[in-house]
């Protein structure tokens, strides 16, 4: 059989996005031996990609702002689904994870006493992101980088895992292969954190790089253990639609934070048509108060085009399907004409939105600072995942942890806008954090060989069907497209039914699937090994969609328009059976503690 | 719909033997060069190697070589090249070949590893955090742009000629020791280095990596003049050159 290497340390991270630098950062400092893997090269991870910042209530440019409406908007933001004591941790420890950036030498930009800067973004009821232009992503993954260089962790780059692998119920290691030679490697770890991102890719309009296979979702579920809310997948308003080749490339929430507008084909700002009763309150009346918002004005509410992700993509759907779209299938978002009401506007957005303006301009030939941008919804970020310990991050398998976006938990129904940075950086530490201490107490597990060349054989036998085989390529296409149709922004129980008939047929053909060539560097092989996971992923989503008979956050069902209480008592999750099968359940909400609820009901006013 | 061809270099594993190959593929409006090869390896040759994440220009993954031009693959757009003759893409020649677009770019990493982390001084404020104005930090934020693609290490005819990885950290990385050295509140001092390890007086000032640079970092105005400068003030200019010997 193919002869592997084997590596071993106490704390194996797999990810080098924000949460599992963040997380090797702190196991390294608590004294453990760690290993980091991940699929491409350090510094490339998803989080570079990351624009409009890093949400965390230090109230620098509101002082009304608090943990206390951090933790409300959230939860608003979620539909009270989510896990009430990560919200919690989130808003409490959110502000001292951003200082600590500073220390490592990030470089935020600034207020003008020098203190740094926050901006305005979609559901947040103060100006809370933390940032550095649009580019905050690249910002926050260079910094825990250069960081995590001098700690002594050991980084594995584009390296895959293929497998996690127990030992009597609890995480042993992991079987992965790296790119450049093809070889397989065992990892055996006495902790291991899944930090590997989101899903994007099972759909064909996204925002996600071809790393966001949803690979720690399905390492996860495969390993036996539970995933909740995969239903709640957010659409995000401001994709690219044009030109063809850069469809679901985002566009940043920022640009309407600093005043860019939506509007139709007939030059309606349709957002002020439809705004939730419960956001009624905190919306502006008018344009005029819109304006004032943007402007900084503390006694003016927002714009409509800052209400949630879900809620803005369902107004563009509901555009473009009446007709009154753009001329590629999108809307229009506006930033040039703020020059109507500021001088110097064209400095003012290039210096704020830099990347956006450079972005359009190279890749769509047009100039934001003169000309609305069409844009519509991107698949862009999935609030399910590994069900964890609010306070730990373990998942319901002992010594697997799991943090960022393939853990679920904090967002509910729907993440607000920089909730994802924040989140990466509050739980990434405690992940680390934890999954050291379980190191300490553990003996060192085993790695069971039988287990290794199994997984390895199935890995391999895509080379024995050679070009007689499906093409991976073609399969990944098809399913991409079936999700996109049937399990998309607006859903029914018939469509999804059928997704399910056609992932069943798809599954088949991923066991047919056949590749040429050599090991060494060779993405169509990388691509077969992503279909697994993919699948996998995709049926969670169908199945809690189907299961949960409701519209609520970024799950939209044509079939039951309305948001049911009942529906607001639990999470549905999915686990894999011994038998292969996926079982489906009701998983009820933790009460949430008086004190916490009356935090709620203040700020609902 | 029309079509175009690609010259793409294909080389066997390990570095080995390699040679360009024609692939002609279909072509629509808005097309990057990654586009045009993603398409070539889903229709035609499955085991391409290439790098990639973002496709906007943010990761710096896809660097290579077209019509000899170190570029973004994702960023070159296909209406800007000429397509009557075939497009050349290449790796990056200056780093070691792992297979056909994909290079070894690990020293890189290595480098970096050898310079002296950020330290910052003790925080402004009793509650932790520092006080720093915008205009003190333009510059900063300016090299901190940088999305590591090392097309200037490419280009860099120090690197690619002469072979001085050893003795020469490259652009990059004096953009990361500038951004450093001019960091507000870093404490540390690493002019020597500059002057001894990393030998910033083999840069005669060419301009090639600012040429290149996707982020359009003034990489030489803005980092390595200003350092170079630093270096002379503080190692022959006299009086600094006298102060230095009686502190030691
Ligand atoms: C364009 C864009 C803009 C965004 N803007 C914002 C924003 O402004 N604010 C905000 O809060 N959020 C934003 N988000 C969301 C946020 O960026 C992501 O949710 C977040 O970065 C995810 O971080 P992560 O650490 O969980 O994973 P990622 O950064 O996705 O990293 C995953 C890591 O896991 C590795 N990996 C995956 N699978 C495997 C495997 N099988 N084996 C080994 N390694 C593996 C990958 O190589 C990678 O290193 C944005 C997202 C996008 C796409
Ligand atoms: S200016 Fe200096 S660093 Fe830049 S390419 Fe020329 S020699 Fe190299
Ligand atoms: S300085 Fe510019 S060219 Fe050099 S690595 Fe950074 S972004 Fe690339
Ligand atoms: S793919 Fe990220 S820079 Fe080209």
């Amino acid at each position: 059989m193919a002869a592997h290497t084997t590596y071993s340390y106490d704390v194996l991270v797999i990810g080098a996005g924000g949460a599992g630098l963040r997380a090797a950062i702190e196991a390294a400092n608590s004294g453990v031996t760690v290993g980091l893997i991940c699929k491409s090269l350090l510094g490339k991870a998803h989080t570079v990609m990351a624009e409009g910042g890093m949400a965390a209530a230090m109230a620098h440019n509101d002082d009304r702002d608090s943990w206390k409406v951090h933790f409300a908007d959230t939860m608003r933001g979620g539909q009270y689904v989510n896990n009430w004591r990560m919200a919690e941790i989130h808003a409490k420890e959110a502000p001292d994870r951003v200082r600590e950036l500073e220390g490592w030498g990030a470089v935020f930009d600034r207020t003008p006493d020098g203190r740094i800067n926050q901006r305005n973004f979609g559901g947040h009821r103060y100006p809370r992101l933390a940032h550095v232009g649009d580019r905050t992503g690249l910002e926050l993954i260079r910094t825990l980088q250069d960081h995590t260089t001098y700690l002594g962790v050991t980084v594995h780059m584009e390296h895959t895992v293929i497998e996690v692998i127990l030992d009597g119920g609890r995480a042993a290691g992991v079987l992965a292969y790296d790119r450049e030679r093809g070889r397989f490697h065992v990892f055996s770890a006495k902790a291991i954190v899944l930090a590997t991102g989101g899903i994007g890719r099972a759909y064909q309009i996204t925002s996600n790089s071809w790393e966001g296979t949803g690979d720690g979702h399905a390492l996860a579920y495969r390993a036996g253990a539970q995933l909740i809310d995969m239903e709640f997948v957010q659409f995000h308003p401001t994709g690219m639609v044009w030109p063809p080749s850069v469809r679901g490339l985002l566009v940043t929430e920022g640009v309407r934070g600093e005043g860019g507008v939506l509007r139709n084909s007939e030059g309606r700002r349709f957002m002020f048509d439809d705004i939730p009763d419960n956001y009624k309150p905190q919306t502006a009346a008018d344009e005029e108060e819109g304006w004032r918002y943007v402007m900084h004005d503390k006694t003016a509410r927002r714009p409509p085009e800052l209400l949630t992700r879900d809620h803005v993509a369902r107004c563009i759907r509901r555009e473009v399907k009446a007709g009154r779209g753009s001329p590629h299938g999108g809307v229009f978002l506006d930033i040039a004409w703020i020059k109507e009401r500021i001088p110097n506007a064209e400095e003012h957005i290039k210096r704020k939105l830099p990347s956006m303006y450079h972005q359009f301009k190279e890749l769509a030939d047009l100039d934001i600072t003169k000309e609305p941008m069409e844009i519509g919804p991107t698949t862009h970020y999935v609030m399910g995942g590994i069900k964890v310990d609010a306070d730990s991050q373990e998942s319901t398998i002992p010594g697997l942890f799991a943090a960022g976006e393939c853990a679920a938990g904090i967002n509910g129904a729907n993440r607000l806008g920089g909730n994802s940075l924040s989140d990466l950086i509050v739980f990434g530490k405690r992940a680390g954090e934890y999954a050291a201490q379980h190191a300490r107490k553990g003996a060192p597990p085993k790695v069971d060989d039988g287990a290794v060349e199994r997984s390895i054989k199935a890995s391999l036998a895509p080379f024995e069907r050679g070009a007689s085989g499906e093409n991976p390529y073609k399969v990944q296409q098809d399913l991409q497209e079936t999700m996109q149709a049937l399990v998309g922004i607006v859903r029914t129980e018939s469509e999804m039914q059928e997704a399910i008939k056609k992932l069943a047929a798809f599954n088949e053909r991923a066991a047919r699937v056949g590749i040429e060539g050599h090991r060494e560097y060779n993405s169509g092989w990388h691509t077969c090994i992503d279909l697994r996971n993919l699948l996998d992923v995709s049926e969670t989503i169908a199945r809690s969609a189907i299961e949960r008979r409701e519209s609520r956050g970024g799950h939209f069902r044509d079939d039951y328009p309305d948001k049911v209480a009942e529906f607001g008592t639990f999470n549905i999750a999915t686990k894999r059976q011994p038998d292969g099968s996926m079982t489906v359940s009701r998983v009820p909400l933790a009460e949430i503690p008086p004190e916490l609820k009356q935090v709620i009901e203040e700020q609902k006013q | 719909m029309s079509q175009a061809t690609f010259r793409i270099w294909r080389s066997e594993p390990g570095g080995g033997a390699g040679a360009f190959k024609n692939y002609t593929t279909e072509i629509s409006e808005g097309m990057v060069v990654l586009d045009a090869v993603h398409k070539i390896q889903a229709e035609q040759a499955p085991d391409l190697a290439c790098r990639w994440n973002c496709k906007a220009g943010k990761c710096g993954s896809c660097s290579a070589e077209i019509n000899g031009k170190p570029r973004l693959m994702c960023m070159s757009r296909l209406n800007s090249i000429n397509l009557d003759e075939p497009v050349t893409v290449e790796p990056m020649r200056t780093f070691p070949l792992i297979k056909d677009l994909v290079t070894d770019v690990s020293w890189n990493f290595r480098t970096k590893k050898g310079l002296k982390k950020f330290k910052p001084r003790k925080p402004d404020a009793p509650d932790g955090t520092w006080r720093m104005a915008q205009q003190d930090i333009d510059r900063v934020q300016e090299f901190r742009k940088c999305i590591e693609c090392f097309l200037c290490q490419d280009v860099c005819h120090v690197l690619r000629d002469h072979d001085k990885h050893e003795e020469f950290i490259g652009p990059r990385f004096f953009v990361y020791a500038a951004a450093l050295e001019m960091h507000p509140l870093d404490t540390d001092d690493r002019l020597a280095d500059l002057k001894d390890k990393s030998n910033i007086g083999y840069c005669n000032i060419t301009k090639c990596c600012t040429t290149v640079c996707p982020e359009h970092i003034h990489i030489t105005d803005n980092a390595i003049i200003p350092l170079k400068e630093r270096v002379v003030d503080s190692f022959y200019d006299p009086v600094s050159r006298l102060l230095r010997m009686i502190s030691g």
